[in-house]
């Protein structure tokens, strides 16, 4: 009973009982359990995330992750917006991957009124959206690494980050909530260098991926902070919903650009890595080779952008015809879903947005089972969570 | 842009379900089964282990407070073994309940939830059936098509927050 005894321990521990009858005394909870509660303010909980753990001494009996810190009420205020105007919130759900955000719902409205992105600006949009999934992992990798106590990695993935945002500044003006596509297509035409300059990043990250493996993938500490923490059967990851790197890290071979393919996906080839325990350490292997098969879609991407229109036709007034449509896309943590209906106005009659961080920390539960309070940390890294996008 | 659907699934399950299934639609190339909501634990069971939709995507619910039934839920699934989707739908009234899928589909349990967290609605049999993005304490459902875009609980804003309600 050594962690969080300032923490809110609810009741007393087992030490307590000077009856001396040897019945455990009646409490709420049973006599050896304590509450610790982590967040909302908790640096490793990666935003304002509350996880109430059950303790048993230093080991997880059972937790309850209290979410909803952050919620803005984003679905309701799609229904008060128009098609276009409702583009630039969906940046601010999962903030570290705007632009996937973005793509997800500019093809659902498209599905919706029935047209197409013209070729050009399916192939720019799936550059982007890939640069987009490699500057998420990067974050990823560099806070987990942080979590559980390697402090360099952060520093390196930050700055090949950085020259990601800046190829996102430099087409679009933003680094961040981008708002880099149109319903329809494009707004803004590639500029001159971006070739260059995605090539030029694309050659200099290889080395870079290498560098970060250097110092985790068989660094003994690493091992034992990673290596069979959170295992995941691929049963039960079907079961609770996980999608992207979760699922994939059990052994599912589901990518939604190889089954359901979208934007320019269908022209490029890459593999799917999967893994076989489903523990954190297959996760951290499966996103890390990720960023080399986006890293590659990226270069096959580049190497023919077709020449053409940017933008389908469509009016400035979007007004679908009523129904309905489900429309998903493989974000960099798992499947993002809009489920979009329209009443025939100008306005959506309901925006439902299916956010993979939501329904993926909901397995945190059962893998954070019979856990050490340090796993805990691994467990929230790995599941790779944005708050923004879990409350909505 | 909605048209009747009759394909081999939708045949089966009208076999096996009769009139339970109340409608079946297409609306841009994808598929939609109505089915009454007193029997959607059974179609659910049937759909998971005979048809492999074994991942449900998302679950959530539209209010259209002019119907008879007001609500309707919607269940996206997805099979693996297919590479096909299909919605689900179910129509309930206010204050009717609707089976919990939750033994069906675990995810269902934290879908569940935010539904009758924004809209109200009752699953029957859930495990734990509270907010979960909202308060506990908060008053009303804000995804209803009546909760006003500014509106908002301002006893509980007041209480908690400590200060005056509103924008």
């Amino acid at each position: 009973m050594k962690a969080g005894n300032e923490g809110q321990a609810i009741t007393g521990m087992a030490g307590n009982n000077i009856t001396g009858s040897g019945e455990k005394p009646q409490t709420l909870l049973g006599a050896d359990e304590l509450v610790l509660n982590m967040g909302p303010q908790h640096p490793s909980t990666h935003g304002v995330l509350r996880v109430k753990l059950k303790l048993d001494g230093e080991r997880v009996i059972g937790s309850e992750c209290m979410i909803g810190y952050l919620h803005r009420g984003v679905e309701k205020i799609a229904e008060h917006r128009s098609y276009q105007q409702f583009a630039p919130y969906v940046d601010r759900m999962d903030y570290v991957a705007a632009v996937s955000n973005g793509l997800g719902y500019c093809e659902a409205i498209e599905k919706l009124l029935m047209v197409e992105a013209p070729p050009r600006a399916r192939v720019i949009r799936t550059i982007l959206t890939e640069l987009q999934r490699i500057a998420s992992h990067l974050l990823w990798l560099g806070t987990h690494a942080l979590d559980i106590g390697a402090l360099t990695p952060l520093f390196y993935c930050f700055r090949e980050r950085e020259e990601v945002l800046k190829i996102f500044e430099k087409y679009c003006g933003a680094r961040l909530t981008t708002h880099a596509f149109r319903i329809g297509g494009l707004q803004y035409e590639a500029y001159d260098t971006l070739e260059k300059d995605v090539e030029r990043f694309c050659k200099a990250f290889e080395p870079r991926i290498k560098d970060y493996e250097d110092l985790l993938t068989g660094n003994r500490i690493w091992l034992g902070r990673t290596k069979g923490v959170g295992i995941l059967s691929a049963k039960d990851a079907i079961a609770l919903g996980a999608t992207g790197p979760v699922l994939r890290a059990s052994g599912v071979k589901w990518d939604i650009r190889k089954a359901m393919p979208y934007a320019a996906y269908d022209q490029y080839k890459f593999e799917i890595p999967v893994g076989t325990t489903g523990d954190t350490y297959d996760r951290y292997m499966v996103r890390m080779e990720e960023m080399r098969q986006s890293r590659l879609i990226c270069l096959q991407a580049i190497e023919n952008i077709p020449s053409g229109p940017i933008m389908a036709k469509v009016g400035k007034v979007l007004k679908p015809p009523p129904g309905e449509v489900y429309h998903a896309i493989e974000a960099p943590k798992g499947e993002l879903g809009y489920y979009v209906v329209s009443d025939g106005t100008v306005q959506p009659y309901r925006v439902r947005i299916r956010p993979p961080s939501f329904v993926n920390l909901q397995s945190f539960d059962y893998m954070a089972k019979g856990h050490l309070v340090a796993d805990v940390v691994a467990i929230i890294g790995t599941l790779d969570i944005v708050l923004g996008e879990v409350d909505r | 842009m909605q048209t009747p659907l009759n394909n081999e699934l939708v045949g089966r399950v009208r076999a096996k379900f009769g009139t339970a299934l109340v409608e079946a639609i297409e609306d841009r190339k994808q598929a939609i089964v109505i089915v009454e909501s007193g029997r959607l634990g059974e179609v659910a069971q049937y759909l998971r282990d005979e048809e492999k939709f074994d991942l449900l995507s998302d679950l959530t619910a539209v209010d259209w407070p002019k119907r008879e039934k007001r609500f309707e839920v919607v269940l996206n699934l997805y099979s693996f073994a297919k590479n096909e989707r299909l919605r689900v739908k179910v129509r309930a009234g206010e204050g009717e309940q609707v089976p919990s899928v939750a033994g069906v589909w675990p995810t269902a349990n934290w879908l569940e939830r935010e539904a009758f967290d924004m809209f109200g609605i009752i699953f029957a049999g859930h495990p734990n059936l509270t907010r979960i993005l909202l308060p506990d304490q908060w008053q009303g459902y804000p995804l209803r098509k009546d909760y006003d875009i500014i509106e908002q609980d301002t006893g509980w804003v007041r209480e908690n927050l400590g200060i005056e309600s509103g924008q």
